[in-house]
């Protein structure tokens, strides 16, 4: 087991890689009632050509794939899992992402029997044509839900518009005709690729004991057998620099138009100590420009082109990336042109100032002790990051070390033309 | 266990509560302001604490006011209007760094408070009203906030149930505001509202973190206030429903939205209320209640089905995103698992499973510092003295015949959908 400490966040972190290749952490906290645990494995709905476990041939999967066998794992032949957590006394979930598929619990008793019904739910994969087919209908539901809510379509549009050819241009949890196509045997055949303990991580935090917690890990990894797995083989398009699109008009029963600004990431193939390093310098450049104590943000709100509903983020993941702002707006047009041009005169520096810079360098790290009350927010994003060779509790030493040339360097070079697109909703 | 005590103190015109923990990186302030849910002040409420949390007489612009809360670390800093039974509630919440983890020894639990009583005491205001433009500002945001329910379809049919199961009682009001009523208002009006509002509204702070009482209410001096007896709002009636009402309207959307709304005629701080959380996770609360297996698994009708309560005004909402041409078999499933509800068809392990569930949400609920003064302002609301222990223990003491009897009380009163125009 090994031992890291940061003493000045008052937190320790227990870690370690099982004989099977699983990663296990955990991070004791003081004083909660509550312990949260993930089971995520590195795969998403981005993952949809691979090489099968044991084959040497890629298959393309129908869109949707790894967000339906995240439903698909709750259901077992003696029953739902779900009824066997609430029986004691824990409330489970799970969700999928572009890249990755959480499994998770949260419970303030019982908390090893959790874990195990956790571990044991997520290794034992179990589909028919039957359950498959009953899935269906749920899905489309949610779907449909997705499909109804302005606020999902534009922020999905505008990824849409963004890529040529790379799966992240796909919904995650695919069509109602995608899904239609699903078979229990894909199901199989992806679980097996990417459901490998050398492809997982689990994290638990809260109210847990660290040597509890890898003494059962061991024990019951141990007792399951798992051939050693190659590297799991996907495989990406070619994607261009630029935006695919310029702009995408969606229109939708709404009474207030929504707009947003986005641009394609630069640099996508970092990892580690590199991408932490870009990713802060982004978030920090988008805070300088556009945070509320920024003069385009409260231009753009004086002028009446903006509201609390906006807001602006940066993300960053192997082989896709992208920045976006905007929000509800009674002129998108004109939100649209304003946006690009504070972009645009960031490359000169223009609304750049070193004082503002030291200023959101300490908003960040408050914002990151804030962070660090929510144990959802500790486990799923060390998990993101240990995926990515980051730790997450390098960020208040790697906010320290940002330089304002570093700010000026990333808005020359990210603020591209090229690379900006445009999603609105517009009331039909 | 670990649950926080909190220690209560008469202030200055308001109630100070302290909840000492050191499991948080921050300290949060929670302040208060309560007053009776009035068509007439409802939207001069909603729109106070927007103008109050744009500037204040010395950071007269929110640049500079919003750059002060980033050079504290970031305090995050938002304000918020809801209604718990008939109040309207603003509440202002100041999240803030404890400097100990921090290089820097800024004291900035003092920071936030003074921060806070000078956005509550020293607003951007001459000469009996509001910095016009600021207000004219928020007016705008205001209408906009208020138009924007309609966009999202879940939040829509959420309302219009409300509003049409509640018609005539203020209840059915928003809490933000009447859309014709924002444009009528002056600065000098709103100013007149914010006087009324400091003078009369019942007002309680909340202070999570690692503080020392004794300090904190040292640092809270500079708030004061005028002492108050809080008005309370009118008492309670029983609502008998004479027949279920049917609203069905239709909009360009994918997917009907199915509100149903029932009266429990159970509030807080009445006997059978815990009896009625009971009953409300067997039914439809969680994902193993009768509305989930039955509605979701069983017939794959939907992705959420859900039930929640009302605490303070009596009412329970079911909610159900479905396809428009299976409305009358889910209405009807949703019926029959209330029937069983009401025969008493639901097993031990059904209850077991719901103390077990529900305990674990209340302690869960204890470690976010918003959760916490969310289930203690409850007792605010109803008068009532009810710690989180006592809410446990109660949890676990409901018997099967109790959730019968509340099951028996429970009236379907409006069924609200809002289907797609599929077909038309």
């Amino acid at each position: 087991m090994e031992t890291q400490q940061f003493s000045q966040l008052g937190e320790t972190l227990y870690g370690e890689t099982l004989d099977n290749g699983l990663k296990v952490y955990v991070l004791p906290k003081r004083g909660f009632n509550k312990t949260f645990v993930t089971f995520t494995t590195k795969y998403g709905s981005v993952d949809n050509t691979f090489v099968p476990l044991g084959k040497s041939d890629f298959v393309r999967v129908p869109d949707g794939i790894a967000h339906f066998l995240e439903h698909k794992m709750f259901e077992k032949e003696d029953g739902d899992v779900f009824q066997q957590f609430s029986r004691q006394g824990a409330s489970a979930n799970a969700f999928t992402s572009f890249n990755r598929t959480a499994y998770l619990f949260s419970s303030t008793d019982q908390v090893m029997k959790n874990l195990e019904t956790l571990v044991d739910m997520v290794q034992a994969p179990y589909f028919t044509a039957q359950t498959v087919e009953k899935e269906k209908g749920i899905i489309g539901q949610e779907i449909m839900m997705y499909n109804d809510n302005p606020d999902w379509r534009l922020y999905y549009g505008l990824i849409e518009n963004l890529y040529a050819n790379h799966p992240v241009k796909i919904d995650i949890a695919g069509t109602v005709d995608s899904i239609a196509k699903i078979t229990a045997e894909q199901l199989y055949e992806c679980y097996h690729t990417f459901y490998h303990p050398s492809n997982m991580l689990l994290f638990a935090v809260g109210n847990v004991s660290p040597d509890e917690v890898l003494s059962f890990m061991r024990e019951n990894q141990a007792k399951k057998k798992y051939e050693k797995a190659p590297e799991i083989k996907r495989r990406f398009p070619e994607e261009p620099a630029q935006a695919a699109e310029k702009e995408q008009k969606l229109h939708m029963n709404v009474q207030i138009p929504k707009c947003l600004v986005g641009v394609k990431a630069l640099h996508t193939s970092q990892r580690g100590a590199e991408m932490q390093k870009n990713e802060l310098v982004v978030n920090l450049l988008l805070d300088m420009l556009f945070g509320r104590s920024s003069d385009a943000y409260n231009a753009l709100y004086n002028d009446g082109l903006i509201d609390t509903s906006f807001s602006f983020d940066y993300s960053q993941e192997q082989g896709f990336g992208f920045a976006m702002a905007g929000g509800d707006t009674k002129d998108p047009d004109l939100l649209a042109k304003r946006l690009k041009e504070v972009m645009i005169a960031a490359k000169e520096g223009k609304g750049l100032a070193e004082e503002a810079l030291e200023r959101t360098k300490k908003k960040k790290i408050g914002g990151f002790l804030r962070q660090l009350n929510s144990p959802e927010f500790i486990a799923n994003q060390f998990t993101r990051y240990a995926f990515n060779d980051m730790n997450l509790f390098d960020v208040v030493p790697a906010l320290e070390q940002i330089r304002f040339s570093d700010v000026l360097e990333t808005a020359e070079a990210f603020f591209e033309e090229e690379r900006f697109t445009v999603c609105q909703v517009l009331p039909k | 266990m670990a649950i926080s005590k909190e220690t209560v103190r008469k202030m200055k015109g308001y109630t100070l509560h302290t909840i000492k923990t050191d499991k948080y990186k921050t300290n949060t302030l929670v302040w208060k302001m309560k007053a009776p849910l009035e068509k007439d002040t409802v939207t001069l409420r909603a729109l106070l604490p927007n103008v109050l949390q744009s500037s204040t007489k010395r950071l007269n612009t929110t640049a500079k006011l919003r750059a002060y809360l980033d050079d504290l670390y970031g305090a995050h800093f938002y304000v918020d209007t809801a209604k718990k039974g008939e109040y309207h509630i603003l509440t202002f919440t100041i999240e803030i760094a404890n400097e100990k983890f921090l290089q820097d020894a800024e004291p900035l639990l003092q920071r936030g408070v003074e921060f806070l009583a000078e956005v509550l005491l020293n607003p951007h205001a001459d000469g009996g009203q509001f910095d016009s433009q600021t207000v004219e500002k928020e007016k705008r945001v205001l209408k906009q906030r208020i138009q924007s329910v309609y966009d999202d379809k879940m939040r829509y049919a959420s309302m219009r149930l409300i509003e049409e199961m509640c018609k005539g009682e203020p209840y059915a009001l928003q809490a933000n505001g009447v859309l014709d009523d924002v444009d009528a208002i002056t600065p000098a009006d709103l100013y007149q509202y914010y006087q009324k509002a400091i003078r009369e509204d019942e007002l309680d702070l909340f202070v999570t973190g690692d503080v020392d009482e004794d300090r904190l209410a040292a640092i809270c001096e500079c708030l004061r206030f005028p002492d108050r007896e809080p008005t309370r709002a009118a008492a309670r009636t029983l609502q008998k429903v004479s027949s279920v009402k049917k609203i069905k309207e239709s909009q360009d959307i994918r997917q009907g939205k199915l509100n149903i709304g029932y009266r429990t005629n159970i509030t807080f701080g009445d006997s059978d209320y815990f009896p009625l959380q009971m009953f409300n996770g067997i039914f439809g609360g969680f994902s193993h209640s009768k509305l989930f297996l039955n509605v979701r698994e069983k017939e794959s009708l939907c992705y959420y089905v859900a039930s929640q309560i009302e605490s303070h005004k009596g009412l329970m909402m079911v909610m159900s995103g479905i396809e428009s041409a299976n409305f009358d078999k889910a209405v009807s499933i949703i019926e029959k698992q209330l029937e069983a509800m009401k025969n008493g068809d639901f097993s031990e392990q059904e209850i077991g499973q719901t103390k077990a569930v529900i305990r674990n949400q209340l302690l869960e609920s204890t470690d976010t510092s918003r959760g916490l003064v969310e289930i203690l302002y409850h007792n605010v609301i109803a008068g009532t003295k009810t710690g989180v222990e006592d809410w446990i223990r109660e949890i676990k003491a409901v018997g099967k015949g109790e959730i019968v009897k509340v099951a028996a009380k429970i009236e379907p009163d409006t069924i609200y959908f809002l289907s797609g125009m599929e077909g038309k």
